[in-house]
């Protein structure tokens, strides 16, 4: 009975810690679908991206990983900019296939990019100690505990920034209607781009959280992919919904594997895509999301 | 000399062949295709193989996305339960003239079953069941050891059909060839028939389509039905064509390829699909040359090279969607009417 509870527990605090990076990447997808109803299917590509310079400039270069976090965040910012000027803004108002399209295309190429700096090999970052801390039985590792800190402190300061800060009223106000926003002397451009800005911090931020945990691959990009769950979980308009529903996936991942790995195999690969698809029938527009109603 | 293309009554604006130019061009055409083999090496008939089977299944993806405007990132998926459903069948000692359309049959099942959200969702939300519906189909196709051969893959017997045997890549190529000419031929029926208009008309505005007594998710479910019987016919032919099958012929990344073949030849065109293709393929084999070149040029590079196709088919995409979002079909027609009319254009 006590053992059976520890594994709980420690399925649930390792998803929780698994979690709240989803969240932070599920902030990104909310942010610029929020300001500019565009899906970003490249979040997972800028995560992996923000995932090698911070480890090429640790490793090759040889700073400190604090200065190399903050350089990776000013290329981000760059990245999220570069981006949205030259792809995105010559797409306004064009359909949904074509602006989702684009943002597929720009996958291959800053994978593409990726893998002629950086060769196909996966890297470790060997940063945080590798033995694990113990509550009370639970063992977590410190990576998946700064994780948790990393992102729930962000958290805050977004949550912190929406509310109270010039600019994040701005983009709220946006969100919420462009034409009035506009006229009310909002920059809507500037709005666009800096969310654009933001999703790109806050995904290479997740990128190098779990780049730390499972090493620097290609195949990071696919969390931005994992992350839809998340993000449709929670309503993909709705802020507050993609941390609810990054925290719930990250758990319900845990806890698949943990319960009913013996039954089929791996089956936490697939689990949160057939949570989404059971959502989409159930509760298209997610927890949090408005509904879209429409009349004749 | 004519002006312009003017009709005068609806049976004239339905029919297939516009001009008798047309009909002629189109003739020559297949001719070209079904006498390509006694001049091409065994590669290029490799390749057109491929090509044809790559143009059926983007004909499917078109009338899904094209004319009913249901954005599909699972296309992909579909493909491989067709390949799985067509090998297994023969494997288990099914003729295959009864394989074939079996494996149209089944993808047309797990299309429609993933098609059913379509009843409540649209646009993005349908775009991201798709993309569940891709990573389910690959999971199962990757664990079921039993049956699919999991991550090793299965081997593929080939298929006869009475003298035909498809392990020969003439005849298969030959296979092809006639089942690529007959999805167009349906396609574009589909298209100047009632349920096409009904397609259409939900692509457009669903809202209106319905109100003028379209029954909108019988519709939209019939369009995926469609779609993935062509994506199951392709991979039943392209399972012929590989001989071994894994889960990575039908990864996300082969969604999105034919997703983007759909857009450069132009979506909602009947002839886009072919465009698209041919466009891909030509590009490729160019890039191949590209780099083989430059890897003998810089043998002490070859990290960099590796990842030029990707990047130049991921810049292809987005500067076709910001400069020619219409597609190859549209730029066509732009400068066949351009050419119809010189020099007195105005």
């Amino acid at each position: 009975m006590e053992s059976e509870f520890l594994f709980f527990m420690q399925m649930l605090l390792s998803g929780l810690s698994m979690g709240s990076i989803y969240a932070l990447v599920a902030l990104g997808f909310v942010l610029i679908y929020k300001a500019t109803s565009i899906l970003n299917l490249a979040q997972g590509e800028f995560l992996m991206v923000g995932a090698y310079i911070c480890l090429s400039i640790t490793l090759d270069f040889g700073l400190n990983f604090v200065a190399s976090f903050m350089l990776t965040m000013v290329f981000s910012v760059i990245l999220g900019l570069a981006v949205e000027r030259l792809v995105l803004r010559p797409l306004i108002g064009e359909p949904i296939i074509s602006v989702i399209m684009v943002t597929l295309g720009l996958t291959y190429i800053l994978r593409g990019l990726v893998i002629m700096i950086w060769g196909n090999d996966i890297r470790q970052f060997n940063i945080f100690p590798e033995q694990p801390v113990d509550f009370w039985g639970v063992k977590l590792t410190y990576l998946y505990l700064y994780s948790l800190g990393i992102s729930l402190v962000l958290l805050t300061v977004f949550a912190i920034f929406f509310k109270y800060a010039r600019t994040g009223i701005f983009m709220r106000a946006v969100a919420d209607h462009q034409t009035a926003a506009q006229s009310m002397g909002i920059s809507v451009k500037g709005v666009f781009a800096m969310s654009w800005c933001i999703a790109a911090v806050v995904s290479s931020i997740g990128g190098i959280l779990v780049g730390n945990i499972a090493g620097v691959g290609v195949d990071l990009s696919y969390i931005g992919l994992k992350v839809l769950p998340a993000v449709i979980l929670g309503g993909l308009d709705s802020i507050l919904g993609a941390i609810i529903g990054g925290l719930i996936v990250g758990v319900l991942e845990f806890l698949s594997a943990g319960y009913l790995d013996p039954y089929i195999p791996a089956i936490n690969e697939v689990f949160p895509f057939i949570v989404l698809v059971l959502v989409l029938m159930i509760k298209p527009y997610g927890l949090f999301g408005i509904e879209e109603i429409e009349r004749v | 000399m004519p002006a312009g293309l003017f009709h005068e009554n609806y049976r004239n604006d339905e029919r297939i062949f516009q001009t008798c130019f047309v009909k002629a061009w189109l003739i020559a055409f297949l001719i070209a295709c079904a006498l390509f083999p006694l001049i091409g090496s065994k590669y290029m008939i490799s390749i057109m193989t491929e090509v044809g089977i790559a143009i059926i299944a983007c004909h499917g993806l078109n009338i899904l996305t094209g004319f009913t405007g249901q954005i599909s990132l699972g296309h992909a998926a579909f493909v491989g339960v067709g390949a799985y459903t067509c090998s297994i069948l023969i494997g288990q000692g099914a003729p295959f003239i009864i394989a074939l359309p079996m494996a149209g049959a089944m993808a047309a099942l797990v299309g429609m079953i993933f098609g059913i959200p379509s009843l409540r969702l649209r646009g993005l939300y349908l775009a991201i069941a798709t993309i569940a519906a891709q990573f389910i189909i690959e999971f199962t196709i990757r664990r079921w050891d039993s049956l699919t051969g999991g991550v090793e893959g299965m081997y593929v017997e080939p298929g006869t059909l009475g003298p035909f045997h498809f392990d020969n890549r003439l005849q298969l190529y030959y296979l092809t060839f006639v089942l690529a000419v007959a999805a167009t031929i349906v396609i574009k029926n589909i298209v100047r028939a009632r349920s096409g208009r009904a397609f259409v008309a939900i692509r457009d505005r669903y809202l209106a389509a319905e109100v003028i007594g379209v029954h909108v998710f019988k519709y939209r479910l019939m369009s995926f039905a469609v779609s993935s019987f062509f994506a199951g016919i392709a991979g039943a032919l392209l399972a012929q064509y590989l001989e071994v099958i894994t889960h990575e012929s039908f990864t996300i990344h082969q969604s999105i390829d034919y997703l983007a073949m759909c857009i450069i030849g132009g979506l909602g065109h009947v002839l886009g699909g072919i465009y698209g293709v041919g466009f891909w393929f030509i590009l490729e084999r160019i890039l191949e040359v590209v780099t083989t070149n430059l890897n003998t040029a810089f043998p002490d590079h070859i990290t960099w090279f590796v990842s030029i196709k990707e990047i130049v088919f991921g810049c292809v995409i987005v500067l076709f969607l910001i400069f020619e979002p219409d597609g190859l079909a549209a730029r066509w027609r732009t400068i066949r009417a351009y050419w119809k009319l010189w020099p007195f254009s105005y």
